[in-house]
């Protein structure tokens, strides 16, 4: 350690970490499920919710993943943490089926017009009462893909973090890390708790819920987080105007007909086009 | 307040996503009639300095400190939360490299700011900056407006805008000290590292046959397999297929993989995420092989197959044998 570190008033634990009975909690987010159809609402602002189907975050289920394999190796309680409309509820029963052992629900119709420090405020103040030792969450969002809501809730909440992590190992003085940085170059860092980190997708086979997951998840505690426990909320510093189709920068020519009747047309252009065969 | 200030990433040389930046940021500037400042953090910088003196710049700024000779997020936060303090510009931009997303999305609530990340375009509407972003993987784009009156914080996507459009000038550089305490750096970065030698060297490849998700199984990589080998391709994939062990890491294309830029890529059931897009986008052309038809990958194909791989792929590698044997 390179010294004592200012800790917040809100999350931090006033003795040395423990590197047993971790208190981990995961924040994540439902999205679009990645093969949808979209369409564009009326409005023009955000996309037709009726007919679409959600599911976990991607990269939120890897940070969950990770957060149970801790909780198996150091014991402990793994805590859901979720915004969002009332389908959320889907999502924290199934994080709850895979294994976590209770969850936070912040009702959120208003998702959209949030922006980062909006939202991570409000994750962050009921994170808080917690006094959690980690927070994990995905990297990024797949339907906004700003990638810093989990890096705003850190600095809310006045603890360090790290970014685009792949491996954790917990000691007795904090955490330790590997961090992806860019063209196949990596890092370990070290920090102590309690920390924040973002997790990239892929880091570990995820698992699935059991039958017996499933029927006790239905007993496991959803706590609805009072607003009067959130910060009031404040204009968005940043606002989305509105949202429509990208213009394609190429003129792509679409080979049609049957799989053969394409596929020859294909060779064709790679024999005599672009000459490569 | 006024000025749009580009925050330059350098380590042993410069992250060349800083000059697409301060192309991005001299034409706002020009277009805002607002000077363009530039700074860039480090321990070591003399040489940093130098490069930094024939760009074209109002102002320019070495923020040098000995901790900040490695970085780190609170390291790089304290520092430039003092240099915007001072400067009191309207636009900070950044490129959205690994190491911003660690740190501005910080440095930016310090000032009670969302960060708007991973900006393709920035268009001007009665004189106020639109920043458009890609939503859903690029499914979408999004314009979203800065609606605050402090300043506003942006990160460039890769490639998004040309280094080449920047101008030359000269200007004077000069040196900004921060006050960081020992006490105020909370992590303890260790030595970068890669995991092992790079046999497969994709950026050298003429032609190359890339694999995603749409493969669905381990088993059916085979199919792929046969179509590089037949074409003499050298075969790669997006990130999923490596994460599953499906084929090895270096084999892996984009931001966290390898850059390509061959004669000919073929896409094969990749949806075209923007993480991989910036890995391939230099190809001289593009064929996608997807049952989607709005998938992104489109987007960039100069040449597209809307139907299963699984029928398209066998077929492709038949025709080719034929073209071939022709």
């Amino acid at each position: 350690m390179r010294g004592p570190h200012t800790r917040s008033n809100l999350c931090g634990r006033q003795q040395s970490p423990r590197h047993t009975d971790m208190k981990i909690i995961v924040a994540v987010k439902q999205v679009p499920v990645r093969d949808s159809v979209i369409r564009i609402d009326a409005g023009g602002k955000w996309i037709e919710e009726e007919d679409l189907s959600f599911e976990i975050n991607e990269p939120d289920a890897y940070a969950l993943e990770e957060a149970l394999l801790l909780k198996e190796k150091h014991g402990g309680e793994v805590v859901v943490l979720c915004a969002g409309p009332a389908r959320a509820g889907q999502t924290i029963r199934e994080a709850l089926a895979k294994g976590a052992d209770r969850a936070i629900y912040i009702p959120c119709d208003d998702l959209v017009s949030l922006d980062t420090l909006g939202l991570a405020r409000r994750l962050a103040a009921a994170a808080a009462t917690e006094r959690a030792d980690l927070i994990l969450t995905g990297l990024q969002s797949d339907d906004l893909g700003l990638g810093q809501t989990g890096v705003v809730m850190a600095e809310t909440l006045g603890i360090p973090h790290a970014t685009i992590v792949m491996k954790v190992e917990v000691l007795d003085a904090g955490v330790r890390v590997k961090r992806e940085l860019e063209d196949g170059w990596f890092q370990w860092v070290q920090m102590p708790m309690p920390a924040l980190l973002t997790v990239q997708s892929g880091i570990s086979p995820l698992r699935y819920a059991t039958l017996m997951g499933i029927k006790k998840a239905k007993t496991k505690e959803v706590r609805h987080c009072p607003p009067e426990q959130l910060p009031p909320p404040t204009p968005p510093t940043v606002t989305l105007q509105r949202i429509y189709l990208p213009q394609r920068k190429k003129e792509t020519q679409i080979l049609a007909g049957t799989p053969s009747e394409a596929a020859a047309k294909l060779a064709d252009i790679l024999k005599f086009e672009v000459r490569v065969i | 307040m006024s000025g749009v200030l580009v925050i330059l990433e350098y380590r042993d040389g410069w992250n060349r996503m800083s000059w697409e930046a301060l192309a991005a940021a001299q034409q706002i500037a020009a277009q805002t009639s607002q000077p363009l400042m530039a700074a860039v953090a480090g321990g070591k910088l003399n040489d940093a300095a130098l490069e930094l003196a024939d760009k074209p710049l109002a102002r320019a700024f070495a923020v040098r400190h000995a901790l900040l000779d490695e970085y780190t997020a609170d390291g790089f936060v304290a520092a430039f939360v003092q240099l915007i303090a001072k400067v009191d510009p309207q636009l900070v931009l950044f490129p959205h490299t690994y190491q911003v997303r660690d740190f501005a999305p910080r440095l930016a609530a310090r000032f009670g700011q969302s960060l708007i990340a991973d900006v393709i375009a920035i268009n001007l509407e009665s004189g106020r900056p639109v920043f458009v972003r890609q939503l859903l993987q690029g499914k979408l784009n999004a314009d979203y407006i800065h609606t605050d009156t402090g300043p506003c914080f942006a990160s460039l996507q890769a490639g998004a805008f040309r280094a080449d459009a920047l101008t030359c000038g000269s200007c004077t550089i000069e040196e900004f000290v921060p006050h960081i305490e020992t006490s105020q750096i909370r992590t303890q970065p260790g030595e970068r590292f890669r995991e092992s030698a790079q046999t497969v060297d994709l950026a050298a490849a003429n032609l190359i046959v890339s694999v995603g998700r749409g493969i669905k199984e381990e088993t059916n990589i085979p199919i792929v397999e046969e179509l590089a080998a037949t074409l003499g391709a050298e075969l790669a994939a997006s990130r999923p297929i490596c994460d599953n062990g499906w084929l090895p890491m270096e084999r892996q294309v984009g931001s966290s993989g390898q850059t390509v830029s061959p004669k000919v890529y073929i896409a094969v059931g990749i949806s075209g995420a923007i993480q991989h897009l910036v890995g391939m986008k230099g190809s001289k052309a593009v064929v996608a092989i997807n049952k989607d038809e709005n998938a992104p990958i489109f987007e960039v194909a100069d040449y597209g197959i809307v139907g299963d791989l699984f029928e398209v792929v066998p077929a492709l590698t038949a025709a080719v044998r034929k073209a071939r044997g022709a």
